[in-house]
């Protein structure tokens, strides 16, 4: 008893294998589209990497331009079989290798599916790198003579301007490091060695924060200096000054950035499980369709398409015993290779 | 003398049709583009309209944008053209209409030109009116408390990050105006009050800068107040330092950016002045051939296609004899012929009979 079957007609036939074709080519775009997000991804973590430490995991981009490759190039190979399937000599061409590309697409399913799940997943590895890298980024600020980090002051700004925000988890986060080289500090100063000796590792603490903190919005020109003294600034109150500097952490607008970036790449892996799912079944039919045509030489015979030649529970068991039989077949050559010896 | 004359056998002029076509399809297309370009161009312009004073400079995207809307148009009629040229019995319905074509698509072109021409023109008009616009900016940066300015800091400041600058000309132009608003100043400081005396207008100037202007490059952190006090920073020179803040001026980024975009239009532009040009003359060509066929009345036969009837010299010639004529009538007719000069003595008596007031 096959499984959900259908009766088909030449003109259903015509119908169907013209309707897939316009699918396979569709599931092509979406395999393009797929790549070149995952390139986007993979730059935008290269763009990042010095607020990550340079320890960001590129798992997801590869697989995704992996995937991409492969569902283009998948969805074009079915697309050219229903091209050529209602011609009956191209089509005997294909034939034989409907089997392996229908289990080579469901293998590529379930990589997606993966894949997908992956997408989901990395963002909590994503939020602890950004939460180490950002505390490393505002600890290496000072440094812009040391090779290698020249640069983590000015990416550290222009991180700070563009995502409108402050900080780690807040701007606090500045009062707790030492953000001034050593080469601007006078030494000499009183008001400078004060400082240096009120904490135990010596370092230059300020209840200040860089220029990159300021928020444009704020009916005031920037206080950036001396944040917790109200009587340093003339009609002040840190306590209730909400506008001055941005509020909000990078490590949070990072992670908000990039966790919306993966949701939507997931949520569009899942529909192209869906579709490549569709073209699977559609191109089921359209085989068995053009199989179990009584009369081969009379095109507009009427013929049955099935999924499954036989129920799913029997299928199942088929496989089973098959899957036994190839074991039981290794053991009794094991068994006779003993018995030789 | 015809000028230019081509011979057109029927394959050649059913070539010259479909080349024709297609022609007019791709300037169809080039002129959706720079419809396009003139729309992104106005945008850019309007995003920026807070710094600029006066919208003389929007008259290169109008003039992008009516272009395109107008080469669609035309080019989509010759495109129509073109398909019934073929056909004797519908070929002509659009006689009438192509001298008016014509007359549309040289005016077309001339705009083209007209619009790289201005884009050199209007960089001095830019300038100015970005002078008065900054520096209008500046001066109402601490009016955040006033209805209609309350936003000019925020755009200033964001301004002043995008595109890298500080102040009008330089940084300078900060130190000559009031940056922070009265209501942030404590009055009874000696340091306020020192500063507000020492200039005839009261106004609290510093020789500091507001945060915008900060370059993140910098290896040491911003310094934006007594930037001229070599003494009040450790190790600062204000004449030798150069990273601290931006160098240059927003007037000169501005028209920069703005300048480099129009340029960049150039070459689109010129390469649609040449489509327009060749879709003119093929139509021209078209036009005389198929009326040379359908004169003769032999589908299949031979005919000249030309660009001009006579000569270049005999045509203005002729042209200039028919504007004379017109101009003629148009002047010839309130200097009355014989009818009507009854009419004018009589008028001229009715005007004496009638009692003046001096009499």
């Amino acid at each position: 008893m096959p499984f959900m079957p259908v009766k088909f007609n030449l003109q259903k036939r015509v119908k169907l294998a013209q309707g897939l074709w316009m699918i396979y080519w569709l599931s092509v775009i979406v395999g393009i589209l797929i790549f070149s997000l995952g390139l986007f991804f993979k730059v935008e973590l290269r763009k990042r990497s010095e607020m990550m430490d340079n320890n960001e995991s590129h798992l997801v981009p590869n697989l995704l331009i992996l995937v991409g490759l492969l569902a283009g190039g998948v969805s074009a190979f079915g697309g050219k079989v229903c091209h050529d399937s209602l011609d009956p000599v191209k089509f005997a061409k294909w034939k034989p290798m409907l089997k392996p590309y229908l289990l080579l697409c469901c293998g590529f399913n379930v990589l997606m599916l993966f894949t997908a799940l992956l997408c989901f997943l990395m963002q909590f590895a994503v939020y602890l790198t950004l939460a180490e890298g950002l505390k490393n980024s505002i600890k290496f600020y000072k440094d812009t003579d040391t090779p290698g980090r020249c640069f983590m002051k000015r990416t550290l700004d222009m991180t700070q301007i563009e995502f409108r925000c402050c900080g780690n988890n807040n701007f606090r986060d500045w009062f707790e490091v030492q953000w001034i080289s050593n080469r601007y500090l006078d030494m000499s100063n009183d008001l400078v060695k004060d400082r240096v000796l009120s904490n135990v590792e010596g370092k230059y603490l300020m209840d200040s924060v860089p220029f990159s903190c300021c928020n444009p919005g704020s009916p005031r020109p920037c206080i950036q200096h001396h944040l917790t003294n109200n009587t340093a600034h003339y009609d002040y109150d840190h306590r209730i000054e909400e506008l001055n500097i941005w509020s909000r952490g990078c490590r949070e607008a990072l992670f908000a950035y990039f966790s919306s970036m993966m949701n939507s790449i997931g949520v569009l892996i899942l529909f192209t499980i869906m579709l490549e799912s569709l073209d699977m079944a559609g191109l089921k039919y359209l085989a068995t369709a053009l199989e179990t045509m009584e009369d081969p030489e009379n095109p507009e015979c009427e013929s049955e398409g099935f999924l499954l030649e036989k129920g799913v529970k029997e299928t199942f068991a088929d496989l089973f015993v098959k899957m036994k039989m190839l074991r039981g077949g290794n053991e009794v050559e094991g068994g006779e290779a003993a018995e030789a010896t | 003398m015809v000028l230019l004359k081509i011979k057109f056998t029927q394959q050649r002029r059913v070539h010259l049709a479909q080349g024709l076509w297609l022609l007019s399809w791709t300037a169809v297309i080039w002129g959706a583009i720079i419809f396009c370009l003139g729309v992104y161009l106005k945008m850019e312009l309007l995003r920026r309209d807070e710094v600029m004073d006066n919208t003389e400079i929007h008259v290169v995207p109008n003039i992008l944008m009516i272009v395109g809307l107008a080469s669609i148009g035309t080019n989509w009629v010759a495109s129509c053209v073109c398909q019934d040229s073929l056909d004797a019995t519908r070929f002509p319905r659009w006689k009438v209409l192509l001298l008016g074509w014509f007359a549309v698509a040289a005016v077309l072109c001339c705009l083209l030109i007209s619009v790289v021409a201005l884009s050199f023109a209007v960089q001095g008009r830019l300038e100015e009116s970005l002078k008065v616009g900054l520096r209008n900016g500046i001066r109402f940066y601490k009016d955040t408390d006033v209805p209609g300015r309350c936003y000019q800091k925020e755009t200033i400041d964001r301004l002043q990050m995008e595109f890298r600058c500080c102040g009008n000309n330089n940084f300078k132009d900060w130190f000559e105006v009031q940056w922070v608003s009265s209501r942030y100043l404590n009055f009874t400081s000696k340091d306020v009050k020192d500063r507000i005396r020492s200039n005839v207008d009261g106004r609290y100037l510093l020789d500091g800068v507001p945060f915008s202007c900060c370059n993140p490059s910098s290896p040491r952190p911003c310094l934006r107040y007594t930037l001229t006090d070599n003494n009040a920073h450790f190790n600062y020179e204000y004449q030798s330092e150069e990273l601290n803040l931006y160098s240059r001026g927003c007037r000169q980024a501005l028209t920069d950016y703005y300048m480099e975009l129009m340029n960049s239009t150039g070459p689109v532009v010129l390469s649609v002045i040449l489509i327009q040009m060749s879709v003119l003359l093929g139509m021209r060509y078209l036009q005389t051939a198929v009326e040379g066929i359908m004169a003769l009345e032999d589908p299949e036969g031979e005919s000249d296609g030309f660009l001009l009837e006579k000569g270049v010299k005999e045509t203005m010639e002729d042209l200039k004899v028919k504007a004379l004529i017109l101009l003629q009538f148009w002047l010839v007719d309130p200097i009355a012929p014989e009818g009507s000069s009854e009419d004018a003595d009589l008028e001229k008596a009715e005007k004496e009979a009638s009692p003046t007031p001096a009499s």
